[in-house]
């Protein structure tokens, strides 16, 4: 078990009414736990404002405002200082959802690639860090002659390679991808899924890979968590979430994918209403404002997780209820 | 139908990038080219010119006392109430002029640029009182702080730097602040927090780079204020002491004898109003060569 | 109803001539549906904009557009001005920044109907309401007072709708309208179009990158890559006997397992 989350809660402050008003929080996620093997890829997906960002910025010590653990290997990642985060960052790297906006538009491509060998090996000579860089552009696919281009001369798919190289140039054990595919077109889409699934195996990548899509998140992770405002809806490996989703959230984002060689939808299966804000969350199961199977006590308490098999876990009153 | 909005298609341009950079977008501004000339023409007038002449800035000629401008004694510019020679008196009040105000502008860039990324950046409590006390330097007379320092110290040209230059730098600060607010959310800095850049150098390597370009049209803007802002103070007989001269002064002197030699106003004032001009075009070719719209399009 | 023929749209810069859309050409009845899918830089965009006389001056356009017997290139402005919202009307991809900000949803919503069809202010907020309902809107009166920024983005993508719709258009072209909302959503919103198309019984030509939308509502799909068609046809046709090897790496790429 390389990554251990416990009960993680995220806060952000909201907007003070006047200077010296009291400061007041908006619950982003609530008490979720989960764990990822080495080199194995937990996918997270949903909806926005279900908190998938923010989980993966508390990964990275980027959330400030925190309850719970977050332990990587033997290190307690909630509970770090500035100081104590620097060798941590060689472990853990990010990509971003947008590959142009993640790119300094001031810096070369070399410059941008090499920024964390400077911040993070600064015993390396200049030499070696350009040698690194360019090894790093090859093995992502990129010419190392454009390492004195700007990110503005690339397209996306180039610039979110750069991203790449940039986040694997420190040999991370942990990479996050927020949504790092999500701005791209189609086929660019296919080519940067699959340079990541050849990184991951060459490198044994330990990977959390966020996106809205359930088609990309099945074609790269081994075990997928559905997340529905701030909380965890179901938790499965790959494959029994694609046959047994037991959450009805879970079954309508499968039906709401549309399927070129299904047109048809039924349209029962479709979800109705709008998703809540996270400001003002529903009671009891936050799903229940727009789930088809609705029942009294969804909206009164929150349904506790149930364990329906050492890779399946969700939390729904349908469940414990045929149990 | 008024209500649907058009479409700006640039987005649709996306094949044909446009790869040129900022000094070329720059040298399509006709006027801002022109402009830079011109000002680069004016400098090295005020700089090189004076040794051309024979007559100093101080040296009184009494056989030619209000003599009008002619080219066969030397005073091309013709001479003012104690026959000294307007040329030559014009060029050094540039030197001065301009000094102070580049002296001036340095100072407000530095010191605006820092505070304002410095307290951008760090947010919070910090910002808010940051950003408090430059609203209390604002509500203070600027006039009566000037008048104060040069009271207390003496009229030296230093302390006019720093009187111009303690005030110049709030707008600077400001304007960089704002920037630094928009910038700190921006993904490359969070992804610079994750490659383990420290706060310091996130602000020195990534912030005021990507100010650069607001700051250098901002600092163009502000030449042409701290410029009236010293001719005002030695309007007021608070600026440079005699016989060093600024273009300040020379007005002050050459609206007062305007109806008996007007050559002692038109002079400086056309080379005042020229560099003015100058400052503002340049600065507008820099807003158009800086145009973020260009450099955001991939 | 709409006959496009040899539709060619370029753009000259510096020395450099790019063709935004190479000799397009198609034709569409009332109440068909026609899906054009591309990726970015494939031209479908523009295609659209030359549908509704917005290409930017420096286009330079060659083909003909007929639309109901009306030469659509050789629209001045003011002809334009009858057509757009009232016979083709257009809905956007991102609807917060296709709505007016600064205007409460009522306002801009009746403007449409008092500028189209002279209508008196009761009439025409008779007939946004009723419009709001049709896009299944749950509190129509509240929304007219809101503001954009005060409702969700499905909400602001069905309000568009009701937006283009007002006027009872003859075609209605869609601009990747679900690419920037939520997966569920989305789906809500292509269900709605598909009703609101047989309600109305109008044309729609619907562009998106995505071939599993078009799927669920178009019946002829044209693949376009860098301004050229290179394949079209039946839908049904098209997801089982793909003929372009573009095409099948597009519909590889919707990989599925089969539930």
């Amino acid at each position: 078990m390389s990554l251990r989350v416990q009960s993680l809660n995220i806060y952000y402050p909201m907007q003070k009414q006047h200077m010296f008003a009291k400061e007041t929080y908006m619950h982003a996620v609530k008490d979720l736990s989960f764990s990822v093997e080495t080199g194995q890829t937990l996918g997270i997906v949903g909806e926005s404002g279900c908190g998938k960002s923010s989980v993966a910025r508390a990964l990275l010590g980027l959330q400030p405002h925190l309850t719970g653990e977050i332990w990587w290997h033997q290190h307690a990642l909630h509970d770090c200082s500035d100081q104590q985060w620097m060798p941590l960052r060689r472990d853990i790297q990010m990509i971003f959802q947008d590959p142009l906006a993640s790119l300094d538009p001031r810096f070369t491509i070399e410059q941008c690639i090499q920024e964390p060998l400077n911040a993070l090996y600064p015993e390396l000579t200049q030499i070696q860090k350009q040698h690194r860089v360019e090894k790093m552009m090859q093995r992502v696919g990129l010419s190392p002659e454009l390492k004195h281009r700007y990110p503005h001369e690339f397209s996306g798919g180039q610039c979110q390679r750069v991203g790449i190289a940039r986040a694997l140039i420190v040999e991370p054990k942990l990479l996050i991808c927020d949504e790092p595919v999500s701005a791209l077109d189609v086929l660019i889409q296919a080519q940067i899924i699959q340079l990541l699934k050849e990184l991951q195996q060459a490198l044994n990548l330990t990977m959390i890979f966020i996106s809205h899509d359930l088609n990309v998140i099945g074609q790269i992770s081994n075990q997928i968590m559905v997340m529905y405002l701030g909380r965890l809806m179901e938790w499965a490996d790959k494959t029994t979430l694609q046959t047994q989703a037991k959450h009805p959230y879970t079954q309508a984002l499968w039906n709401a994918i549309p399927n070129p060689f299904q047109p048809q939808r039924k349209t029962c299966t479709l979800l109705y209403g709008e998703i809540p804000s996270i400001l003002t969350p529903p009671s009891g199961c936050v799903f229940h404002t727009r789930c088809p199977y609705v029942m009294p006590q969804c909206k009164i308490s929150p349904p506790s997780y149930v364990s329906l098999s050492s890779t399946q876990k969700t939390a729904c009153y349908l469940i414990t209820q045929d149990k | 139908m008024r209500g649907l909005i058009r479409v700006f298609g640039m987005d649709h341009m996306s094949n044909l990038r446009n790869s040129s950079t900022a000094w070329q977008r720059f040298k399509k501004h006709k006027a801002a080219l022109f402009s830079l000339y011109l000002l680069g023409v004016l400098i090295t007038a005020v700089l090189v010119l004076p040794e051309f002449s024979p007559h100093t800035y101080e040296t009184t000629d009494w056989g030619a006392i209000f003599s009008a401008p002619t080219w066969n004694n030397g005073h091309w510019f013709g001479t003012d109430e104690l026959g000294r020679d307007v040329f030559v008196r014009t060029l050094i009040g540039g030197r001065v002029s301009i000094l102070v105000a580049l002296l001036a502008s340095t100072v407000s860039v530095v010191i605006g640029v820092s505070y304002g990324a410095l307290a951008g950046f760090i947010g919070g409590r910090v910002d808010q009182w940051m950003m408090r006390w430059v609203d209390i330097l604002y509500s203070l007379p600027f006039m009566f702080f000037a008048i104060l320092l040069m009271t207390f110290f003496g009229r030296h040209l230093s302390l006019l730097f720093i009187a111009i230059g303690a005030i110049s730098w709030l707008d600077m600060s400001r304007i960089v602040r704002g920037q630094t607010l928009s910038l700190k959310h921006k993904e490359f800095i969070e992804a610079a927090r994750v490659c383990g850049v420290r706060t310091p150098q996130i602000i020195w390597r990534h912030i005021v780079p990507n100010t650069l370009g607001i700051v250098a049209i901002y600092t163009t803007l502000t030449i042409p204020s701290v410029i009236l802002t010293e001719s005002f103070l030695s309007f007021l007989g608070l600026g440079v002491q005699e016989p060093l001269t600024s273009w300040g002064v020379l007005i002050n002197q050459g609206a007062q004898n305007m109806s008996v030699a007007w050559w002692t106003l038109i002079f400086p004032a056309v080379f005042l109003i020229s560099t003015l001009y100058c400052c503002h075009f340049i600065g507008d070719g820099l807003r158009d060569a800086f145009d973020p719209k260009d450099n955001a399009s991939c | 109803m709409l006959k496009v023929s040899d539709l060619s749209i370029a753009y000259t810069h510096q020395e450099h001539t790019l063709r935004a859309v190479d000799q397009l050409s198609f034709e569409l009845q009332a109440g068909e549906t026609l899906g054009i899918v591309g990726e970015s830089g494939s031209g479908k965009s523009q295609t659209l904009l030359a549908l509704l006389g917005l290409l930017r001056k420096n286009a330079q356009i060659q083909g003909e557009i007929v639309f109901q017997g009306k030469a659509l290139l050789q629209q001045t402005e003011k002809q334009w001005q009858q057509i757009r919202g009232k016979e083709i009307s257009m809905i956007f991809q991102d609807p917060m920044t296709a709505l007016n900000p600064y205007l409460t949803i009522g306002t801009q919503l009746i403007e449409v109907l008092q500028h189209h069809e002279q209508l008196s202010y009761a009439a025409a907020k008779a007939r946004t309401l009723d419009m709001l309902d049709q896009v299944q809107i749950a509190t129509p009166k509240t929304r007219l007072t809101q503001y954009p920024h005060e409702c969700s983005g499905g909400m602001r993508q069905r309000i568009m709708i009701a937006m283009a719709l007002l006027c009872k258009p003859t075609l209605l072209l869609a601009d990747e309208p679900t690419t920037a909302l939520d997966v569920t959503i989305a789906a809500q919103i292509i269900a709605l179009l598909k009703e609101l198309q047989r309600q109305h019984q109008m044309a729609i030509i619907f562009v998106s990158h995505n071939l599993g939308v078009v799927a669920q509502l178009c019946q002829k799909v044209h693949v376009m890559y860098q301004g050229k068609v290179l394949e079209q046809a039946k839908t049904s046709e098209l997801f089982k006997h793909p003929q372009h090897a573009y095409t099948k790496r597009l519909l590889a790429a919707l990989y599925r397992e089969d539930r």
